[in-house]
């Protein structure tokens, strides 16, 4: 791409945000998902806290197993977003990079 | 419990520190420019930066109270490790990226990026404020405890020791120096918890637990009737505030010595008990376990606490355990933790204040789900108020973490979205990490036989200590820089609120860069000074307690402003204020009329407090959205036609 041509100052600034919104997307459907589990975790605790005694992995209740995963999966989601978010957006003609 | 400071503690304590300030120095002069001095010029690499993310969330109520909380009171503490990791989610998916994009130095200019409005930048410059000052004053708390035992400095020499260094670390450096402490910090934090882990796995659950080559004692219980008609001694009648309580008083005839035993499930069981009486002059004169404290002879001291004392199989010691072995063996275990009860009488017209530490034997499965502990008791109870406050401080902490001022400048310390992404990944990672090894150090020091029974915030250091000296220097070094960092951090979030949005964009007073410099400064020391003060005043107040405030602050004030802003077209500038200003209003309000606050705070009858429960999160939320909406409607400009 020309740094003469006239277009590109608009087209880098379309990309961008097309490259905002589809990462704001990506970020909202991962943070749906881990409210999902979240919320599940702290509803257990209110309804049926004594269930999550029982023994979950390797002799270890669901308490401890639950929480474990739900800091795991943190981190899982982060690195998903991640990837996600260093994919080309479609539906913008030019890569200005 | 009486502490002596141990030399190699002092050695290392001192090095670390001089180490520290000293890079400090080194850094700050580099930072002459206003965006050196607040953002670092957006140039620290992203992996340094997701550390030192770790290093300024991972504060002292993440280390020294979740793992004193886990000590005292079993999965509990774990709950607040689980909320806030879960609040990184909010802050990577959410409002990282925008906020980047939007914002130069602080949070406001970031609110404010779409409006230019001082209404704005004002109310996000107090919430700052506000919440730096609240989640100031339990990290000064800490430190005052923290030094106690390391230096044997009293409460008031501690918090100004570290309010005394910070402001030297502040004043003289800005973001580039703090990001380093906090990078230094945070990965030492992990790599020493890891080992320590290691060593706690390694060594198993006794029922005797060695420390200092020192045998443990065995607390004993005895059978209901032990003292009936027992040669030399004779039983204290029931009589006053002692009338009716399950407490038997034995008195050694030979020697006049008074034992506390309680009455439970027909025993007697071994007690410790701290007496302070006052005097006319005010004086205080304090007897541990009968005889006056200290470690003289015919002195006495409080024993360390904390073992197993049934394993599965009834053997007396495990060996080595495997990660997932470790928890598997402890459900399966028997625990003994610690109740505490006061009374309070008065004798020959001095008040005499008596606390009683009782033998709480239980079952290593009970310790190990929700509910043990008297903040979220309520759990295991059908009742409603108290499963709400448990919903809405989780709530809080999920929400909180990515409203908090001290994280949210992070963001402009790297050069772009990339890097933000990037460093909050590598942040996520070191703090949920560390979160993990949470549990394994709260319950190694459950059960390793260090526990002041008097001070859970102190059980971190101390499970260090039964590894050896230089381990509790140096997890008491990290521990203090932990606190430094994050206060560093929060008053260069104040001083960013006060210097940058406040005197320059909303009073408009003209400010060269080298003088915005300047003012920052001046305003970290006056935020360091007030910091001081409270953590004089607020001693005796749970540190848990205190950071609750903060995130509740923090997410009912900032967080609707900020997810509004980013997501719905209509929201006005009026809107936003005013959702700032409601948030911070009505969840401080209902903190300050809770049944928690009479209680602590005001040392009043908390059935008195106006409000159901403690945590206001999953009411003031919900109302800053509201607020938002309905004066965002009220204040549309009209459309062109």
């Amino acid at each position: 791409v020309s740094t003469s041509d006239p277009d590109v100052p608009s087209e880098l600034a379309a990309h961008e945000r097309a490259t905002d919104r589809r990462n704001a997307r990506y970020g909202l459907v991962l943070f749906a998902v881990y409210l999902a589990l979240y919320g599940g975790f702290m509803a257990w605790n209110v309804v049926d806290p004594l269930g999550l005694a029982r023994p979950a992995l390797f002799g270890v209740n669901v308490a401890i197993v639950y929480g474990f995963a739900l800091i795991g999966f943190a981190l899982v989601l982060a690195l998903v977003y991640m990837t996600l978010c260093r994919r080309p957006v479609r539906g913008v003609d030019k890569d200005p990079s | 419990v009486i502490y002596e400071s141990s030399q190699t503690a002092v050695i290392v304590f001192v090095l670390f520190v001089g180490a520290v300030l000293g890079l400090s120095f080194h850094l700050g002069r580099k930072a002459k420019s206003a965006q050196g001095y607040y953002a670092a010029h957006g140039q620290i690499h992203w992996f340094v930066n997701g550390i030192a993310f770790a290093g300024d969330y991972l504060s002292a109520a993440s280390f020294l109270g979740i793992c004193g909380m886990i000590a005292f009171f079993g999965y509990d503490g774990f709950l607040y490790s689980i909320g806030y990791l879960a609040g990184w989610v909010v802050a990577l998916f959410v409002v990282a990226e925008p906020l980047k994009r939007m914002g130069r130095f602080t949070f406001a200019d970031a609110l404010d990026a779409k409006f230019g409005s001082r209404g704005i930048k004002l109310a996000a410059a107090i919430s700052t404020l506000v919440v730096s000052i609240f989640y100031l004053i339990p990290q000064m708390v800490g430190a005052g405890a923290l030094v106690k035992p390391l230096l044997g400095f009293s409460h008031v020499q501690g918090v100004l020791l570290v309010g005394v260094i910070v402001i030297l670390i502040v004043a003289t450096a800005g973001m580039v120096s703090t990001t380093w402490v906090q990078f230094i910090k945070g990965s030492m934090l992990v790599v020493f918890c890891a080992i320590l882990t290691v060593l706690i796995v390694r060594r198993g659950f006794s029922t005797s637990p060695e420390v200092d080559g020192k045998v443990f004692h065995q607390f004993a219980r005895l059978p209901a009737g032990a003292f009936d008609g027992k040669p030399g001694f004779s039983v204290v009648p029931e009589q006053g505030a002692w009338k009716g309580k399950p407490y038997l008083r034995a008195r050694d005839d030979a020697t006049g010595l008074v034992r506390v035993w309680r009455r439970e499930a027909g025993e007697l069981t071994e007690t410790q008990t701290v007496v302070t009486q006052t005097d006319a002059a005010g004086k205080k004169a304090v007897m541990v376990n009968g005889l006056p404290q200290g470690r003289g002879p015919g002195q006495s001291d409080l024993h360390p606490v904390g073992n197993v004392t049934k394993l599965p199989g009834g053997v007396p010691a495990t060996g080595p355990l495997g990660p997932a072995e470790f928890f598997a063996v402890l459900q399966e275990s028997e625990v003994l933790v610690w109740g505490s009860d006061k009374i309070l009488e008065t004798l020959d017209g001095k008040p005499v204040d008596t606390v009683i530490y009782f033998q709480k034997p239980t079952s290593g499965a009970s310790l190990l789900i929700p509910g043990g502990s008297p903040t979220f008791a309520g759990l295991q109870k059908h009742q409603f108020f108290p499963k709400l406050d448990f919903l809405s401080l989780m709530l809080a902490l999920f929400c909180g973490t990515a409203s908090l001022p001290h994280i949210l400048i992070r963001y402009y310390t790297v050069k772009d979205q990339d890097a933000v992404r990037k460093s909050t990944v590598v942040g996520i990672a070191s703090i949920g990490f560390f979160y993990v090894l949470t549990l394994y150090l709260g319950l190694g020091a459950m059960t390793g036989g260090t526990l002041d029974v008097t001070n859970n915030n102190m059980s971190a250091p101390l499970l260090a200590k039964g590894f050896g000296d230089l381990p509790f220097a140096i997890i008491s070094a990290i521990a203090f820089t932990t606190v430094l960092g994050t206060v560093s951090g929060l008053i260069m979030a104040a001083s960013g609120a006060v210097a940058h949005d406040i005197m320059t964009n909303v009073l408009k007073m003209e400010l060269t860069d080298h003088g915005k410099v300047r003012a920052g400064k001046v305003v970290a020391v006056v935020v360091g000074v007030i910091a001081m003060m409270l953590g004089v005043i607020f001693e005796k107040m749970n540190v848990s307690f205190l950071v609750g405030w903060a995130f509740n602050v923090a997410a009912s004030a900032n967080l609707p402003a900020l997810v509004m802003l980013l997501f719905w077209r209509r929201t006005t500038k009026e809107g936003i204020a005013a959702a700032v200003v409601v948030g911070m209003v009505s969840s401080l309000g209902w903190i300050l009329l809770s049944e928690a606050t009479f209680k602590s705070v005001y040392g009043l009858d908390p059935a008195l407090a106006p409000m159901p429960f403690s945590q206001p999160a999953i009411a003031t939320i919900p109302l800053g959205f509201l607020t938002l909406v309905v004066v965002s409607l009220f204040t549309q400009k009209p459309r062109r036609i």
